[in-house]
């Protein structure tokens, strides 16, 4: 039973998604601007998730450190993220209280403070967040993968930006960066949970109507040109263990091939959610499971689209089997590639990952916050119908598609294979 | 037309009872969603381990899904994904722990394949040795973990010949030891029903659910089945002790700093809660957060955590930093720890953690996963049905004085374990 939703414009061309759910009396709401690493040009990589950590450092009417104070002593959780095409920040909270979230969020899209100091303790911190990611081997090996599969267009870098940029970006760069993205024409706020349409959408218009809709919002458009022939990588670094990544292009996600490429994912590696939280399930049935674990060449293998606006990367994701060598992997994938390409699949594979689909929808649907996620999060990329329709869409999908898709995207030409070779040192202990 | 849930739950809608072989049910209907959540535990765990084998109750866990004598592995699997749903084994130190979700509709699956995992596994040789190579890859990733190999150091600090200082998934050199024939003698000898919980929330029936799980573990006996051994005594450390874990080529470092904390069913439990939340939780990391993140700008994560299980698990802060400022962040939050000893936490701290514990405990429990989390704690800690109703009035009684107090009763700043793991 679908739950009719509110998807309304105001004036100012701040597009809003409301949906009634009376399950808990919890309100999530999530406010999201069209900006994300895909907007950064070189020398400013990394400067929408840091213009997202200057969010938390408070406007002259929530200062600094208030906030946190503010929504934890309410009960709430609030955080926010930074992806390729967009940044999103969301409070989920008990519904009596959800007046603090709206006015915060109608209040920082336009006063937050970026002061000098705050901007130079946030750059260390930041600095540290990226140390953090270096020390996993798959941040090594998914951001040379990443760089090799886009020269061209502003996929190619990780969102939280290069070192380089991470010490010479300044407190001006990160305001004007602010200053161009975060208005309501550029926004999309989406309130799910225990409310009243009516009065909702009163409260935000009295909160957001007023607010100027901004300028025009410059766009990058430097589109990747076409692969000719595999790509390869490897990232030499610690540890005993041999990571490999295989990374085919993939269509936007409202591009007709993305459903049966999601299907081919499912039959593959298994079904994977773009749900945000309700988790998901195991893999062991997944024809590379079976071809890369259960032959002993591997103990892991993962895999999953993104939704994105620009076309972007299908990745593969494989843990090398401590007495394999990663080449034996890369055959089976082929092999097991091959046999796509060649072989339609059986029309029962197909109702079998349909009904994976339609679980993982009922897991999302038990938490509020991801059904508010969801009405945001489809508008970065198509509309709420999207969501809405993804079922039967999904349904809709024939052998004779993923056949296709597999012959179109999983070409070896049009891959980047990356290797992550460990260099084999283990840690000693010392005392001091 | 769906119905609100807008009570906490409690005895009211908890159906609870214990089967005769001793399987405790807790069951909560929530119609909101089609999908049904289990979870359980059974006390066995690596206190039974002894130290050449360690890891034997984890990898014993972990191969209860690789054939019964009513399905293969394949079999299990094919019957679980095929309808979205999924089930998983894991061991503890305690006890092991199993979870699993589905449609509503196919809970009797779920459960004929716990009973199946847990009755009549046959841990066939070739999946152990399939097994083994992914323990011992783990165990290899953990080598090379920062923030995992400074928990682990701290531990051996902290809990010098006590079952704690040991990780329950072993060591590469006692992974490599265990044989097929010692899984299925130690399952044989520990797995049995007596002590055993099991949770069902979802949109279910709760007395078809009892029903159902009477008929499918209701007749499981093993008289062989021992009780838990009894923890030792702990000792505590007479100074600080600092130990460096040395893993080279990484860009960041882990500091852990901490002691034993109470267990979960100590009388001051709820009053250290509150004083950890106001050390390193609250907002966005509490004081510790405050002084690390925010003014220092030192770290991307600087908080602490107290663990409060069965035994005086860890209460510790833990920061990642840059190599470089590893004696300056020490500093800082050795300093934070002695002013959480030796003042009180103001009035304001105070009333801002208790609104946080009783505000956040409704959205803890939105899905089904976070009441069936809830459930099994009620269970395992012997809390009451009715505990989360009463709890904001526990949390409300809770003093400045308490909290002082209990920060004492377990935190000596002068005899903390301190670990760093990095390059």
């Amino acid at each position: 039973m679908e739950i009719p939703i509110t998807r309304v414009q105001l004036s100012n061309g701040l597009l809003v998604l409301l949906k009634e759910i009376h399950t808990s009396p919890i309100i999530s709401h999530w406010i999201w601007y069209r900006v994300g690493s895909r907007d950064e040009a070189t020398g400013k990589t990394g400067i929408s998730h840091w213009t997202e950590h200057m969010q938390f450092k408070g406007t002259p009417l929530f200062p600094a450190g208030k906030l946190d104070k503010a929504i934890s002593r309410l009960g709430g959780v609030w955080n926010a993220f930074t992806f390729l095409d967009w940044t999103t920040y969301y409070e989920t909270l008990p519904a009596d209280s959800i007046s603090l979230a709206l006015r915060l969020e109608a209040d920082r899209m336009g006063n937050s403070a970026f002061v000098e100091d705050e901007v130079s303790s946030e750059r260390t911190v930041i600095i540290s967040e990226r140390q953090g990611s270096e020390n996993e081997p798959l941040f090594r090996l998914g951001e040379e993968v990443q760089a090799a599969a886009f020269r061209v267009h502003p996929y190619h870098h990780e969102i939280v930006g290069d070192m380089a940029d991470l010490r010479t970006i300044q407190q001006e760069d990160l305001y004007q960066h602010y200053r161009t993205f975060y208005t309501p024409g550029n926004a999309v706020l989406a309130v799910a949970g225990d409310f009243g349409t009516t009065s909702m959408l009163e409260e935000i218009r009295q909160l957001y109507e007023m607010l100027p809709a901004g300028n025009y919002v410059p766009r990058l458009s430097r589109q990747e040109p076409p692969q000719e022939g595999e790509r390869q990588v490897t990232v030499e670094g610690p540890g005993e263990t041999t990571y490999i990544q295989f990374a085919y292009r993939a269509p936007t996600a409202n591009h007709p091939d993305f459903l049966p490429y999601t299907v081919l994912d499912s039959l593959l590696t298994g079904p994977s959610s773009l749900n945000l939280f309700g988790g998901g399930i195991s893999n062991k049935t997944s024809r590379l499971y079976k071809a890369l674990v259960e032959k002993e060449l591997a103990v892991s293998v993962a895999g999953g689209l993104q939704a994105t606006i620009d076309p972007f990367l299908y990745c593969i994701t494989a843990t090398i089997h401590p007495q394999k060598q990663a080449q034996q992997t890369v055959q089976a994938v082929d092999q097991e590639i091959l046999r796509l390409q060649e072989d339609q699949p059986n029309p029962e594979e197909l109702v079998r990952a349909v009904k994976q689909a339609r679980a993982l929808f009922a897991y999302g649907s038990e938490s509020i916050s991801n059904q508010a996620f969801w009405l945001g999060f489809s508008e970065m990329f198509d509309t709420y119908a999207w969501f809405e329709s993804y079922l039967d869409r999904l349904a809709q999908v024939t052998p004779e598609d993923v056949h296709r898709v597999a012959q179109v995207y999983l070409r070896p030409q049009k891959r980047v294979l990356g290797i992550y070779q460990p260099t084999g040192n283990k840690p000693e202990r010392q005392d001091e | 037309m769906s119905e609100p849930v807008h009570t906490l739950p409690g005895p009211d809608d908890i159906t609870r009872t214990t089967l005769k072989n001793g399987i405790t049910v807790l069951v909560r209907s929530n119609d909101n969603s089609p999908s049904v959540f289990i979870n359980g535990f059974l006390p066995v765990g690596s206190l039974f381990d002894s130290d050449t084998k360690l890891g034997l109750a984890d990898f014993t866990a972990s191969a209860l899904m690789r054939g019964t004598t009513h399905r293969d592995f394949q079999q299990i699997y094919n019957d679980l994904e095929s309808i979205g749903a999924s089930l998983g084994f894991g061991g503890g130190t305690h006890s092991t722990s199993f979870s699993g979700k589905a449609l509503s509709e196919d809970l009797d699956l779920l459960l004929q394949l716990v009973s199946e995992a847990l009755r009549v596994p046959l841990f066939p040789s070739e999946h152990i040795e399939r097994l083994r190579a992914i323990h011992l890859t783990g165990l290899a990733i953990r080598a090379q973990d920062t923030e995992e190999m400074a928990s682990l150091t701290l531990d051996k600090i902290i809990y010098k010949d006590h079952p704690y200082s040991r990780p329950d998934d072993g060591y590469p050199e006692t992974i490599s030891e265990i044989t097929q024939m010692e899984i299925a003698a130690f399952h044989k000898k520990h797995y049995g029903p007596r002590n055993m919980v099991i949770v069902v929330v979802g949109a279910v029936d709760p007395q078809q659910v009892i029903e159902k799980i009477d008929g499918y573990l209701g007749d499981w006996n093993n008289p062989l089945q021992p009780d838990p051994p009894d923890l030792p005594k702990l000792h505590h450390l007479e100074k600080t002790i600092i130990k460096k874990c040395t893993i080279s080529g990484k860009s960041q470092s882990d500091i852990v700093i901490g002691v034993p904390g109470p267990e979960r069913r100590a009388q001051d439990f709820l009053a250290a809660a509150i004083g950890n939340n106001i050390l390193g939780q609250f907002g966005l990391f509490g004081r510790i957060g405050e002084v690390v993140r925010e003014k220092a700008g030192l770290a991307y994560y600087a908080y602490s955590s107290l663990n409060g299980g069965v035994g005086p698990g860890p209460w510790s802060v833990s920061a990642g930093v840059d190599p470089e400022n590893i004696a300056r962040i020490v500093e800082l939050i050795e300093n934070e720890i002695k002013r959480i000893t030796r003042e009180m936490v103001s009035k304001n701290e105070l009333e801002d953690s208790q609104a946080n514990f009783i505000g956040r405990l409704p959205l803890s429990l939105e899905s089904n996963a976070g009441v069936a989390g809830a459930l099994i704690n009620l269970e395992r800690f012997d809390l009451g049905l009715d505990y989360y109703q009463r709890y904001p009035d526990l949390i409300r009684a809770i003093t400045q004085e308490d909290i002082l107090l209990a920060v004492n009763n377990y935190i000596d700043p002068n005899r903390l374990g301190i670990a760093v793991a990095g390059p």
